[in-house]
């Protein structure tokens, strides 16, 4: 199992890598386009700042080998800005246009603290992951929720995670060999 | 709301985890990454590094250890002790960690959380206060700044901060319990997380604690011993802290 994980300038891939070879699988970070589009399934992390790091995709030509592959039906996963940035849009930084993987924007979140930091339940399931996020997608490809926030958005072969599984312990560690059993 | 947070913190020195009273008389205590491994097995919702000596000749030795705890850990840490500049900052979530934490430089320049902020997202940028009777201190808690806490976490979640990691330098050390009416003041001072530290004796204190602020610092309590860890947990849950599930 070839797990890619794209390394773009946007924060700490070297803990998703981490995860994924917990569970055995070869993970590697890479900013090729061509090792992206043969990955058996190929990760979008992301912390930081929604314009900064859709410029590093752009940078790289990682955006559009991102949505040949959700085209093509090829497993892809996408964490916490990840997630952020397969939206239409983002409304952080004046504005941001993503990669149009799902329907839908990210918007500022307005409710409790923010950042919204810390571990939640999700639902369906039950189950709490982390999360740390001032920004949250809005689109009709959820599919789970935590405290009204969007958990999770799929849309064919892309899930997105607005949590991040890589640092939810065993939690996270059984979502991300469910990713890993359906390639 | 997310879950109210337990949080390690281990005290960091050459690689090794230390203990000692106010930084005098340092004693070796072990591995960082098997003590935060247990840790997190114990039920830890995150992790606190602190570099506690924070040389400039360390700092090499102190990345190889935040690639080898970011290898081996499955939950969230933050790294502390002289980040002075983006690059530091930077450097250390290069290697793994998932925040930094920002103390004397930012007090020095406080420019530096608006750029920490902007290069890695607030949700990175810890920014640490050490308070004596509602002043800040700066320095391992030996030089006044001039400047009140919620004045100065007020402006830190202006400048971009994330969290602010709120410390009683006199309820430090005294396992009488937080400083309660500090962690308030401030908390209700800013809308971002604050995690409060200094004086947690029992599991009625870190209770009390977890009323006011998202995050509970867990220091001397724990005695580098992760058991006690999962039984200051259980007792929590007695008290009806809603702790998350870490099965």
């Amino acid at each position: 199992m070839n797990v890619a994980v794209c390394e773009y300038g946007a924060g700490n891939v070297r803990s998703v890598v981490a995860a994924f070879r917990r569970l055995g699988a070869a993970a590697t970070t890479t900013s090729s386009p061509a090792d992206v589009a043969d990955a058996d399934l190929a990760v979008l992390p992301g912390v930081g700042s929604a314009a900064s790091a859709m410029a590093g995709l752009r940078e790289r030509g990682l955006d559009r080998v991102l949505r040949e592959r959700v085209d093509a039906g090829k497993p892809t996963l996408g964490i916490c800005l990840g997630l952020q940035l397969a939206l239409e849009q983002s409304e952080e930084d004046g504005g941001v246009a993503g990669l149009g993987i799902l329907p839908g924007r990210a918007i500022r979140l307005r409710d409790g603290r923010v950042p919204r930091i810390g571990w939640a339940a999700i639902e369906p399931g039950g189950e709490a992951f982390y999360f740390a996020h001032s920004y949250a997608a809005e689109t009709p490809a959820a599919t789970a929720r935590s405290e009204g926030v969007v958990a999770i958005a799929e849309h064919g072969s892309f899930v997105g995670v607005q949590f991040h599984p890589e640092k939810s312990a065993a939690a996270g560690a059984r979502f991300l060999e469910r990713c890993l059993s359906r390639v | 709301m997310p879950l109210p947070r337990l949080i390690p913190c281990l005290d960091v020195a050459a690689g090794r985890v230390v203990k000692g009273v106010r930084f005098q008389e340092l004693r070796d205590a072990g591995d960082p990454v098997e003590l935060g491994a247990s840790y997190s097995d114990a039920g830890a919702d995150e992790l606190v590094y602190l570099d506690v000596m924070a040389t400039i000749e360390g700092r090499s030795s102190l990345l190889d250890l935040v690639a080898r705890i970011a290898d081996r850990l499955a939950i969230p840490f933050t790294v502390g002790g002289g980040v002075r500049s983006v690059g530091d900052a930077e450097a250390l979530l290069e290697a793994g960690a998932d925040k930094v934490s920002v103390n004397s430089a930012a007090l020095e320049r406080p420019a530096l959380v608006s750029e920490l902020a902007a290069r890695l997202g607030s949700q990175a940028v810890v920014v640490a206060v050490d308070v004596t009777n509602g002043a800040v201190l700066t320095r391992a808690g030996s030089t006044p700044t001039g400047r009140r806490a919620v004045d100065w976490a007020r402006e830190a979640e202006e400048r971009g901060a994330g969290e602010i990691l709120l410390t009683s330098i006199d309820a430090d050390g005294t396992r009488d319990g937080y400083d309660l009416e500090l962690t308030r003041a401030v908390s209700e001072a800013v809308s971002l997380p604050v995690i409060a530290s200094g004086g947690a004796g029992s599991a009625v204190h870190v209770a009390d604690a977890l009323g006011v602020a998202q995050a509970a610092l867990l220091a001397s309590i724990l005695h580098e011993n992760p058991a006690r860890l999962e039984t200051l947990r259980s007792e929590l849950r007695d008290l009806g802290v809603a702790l998350r599930d870490a099965a």
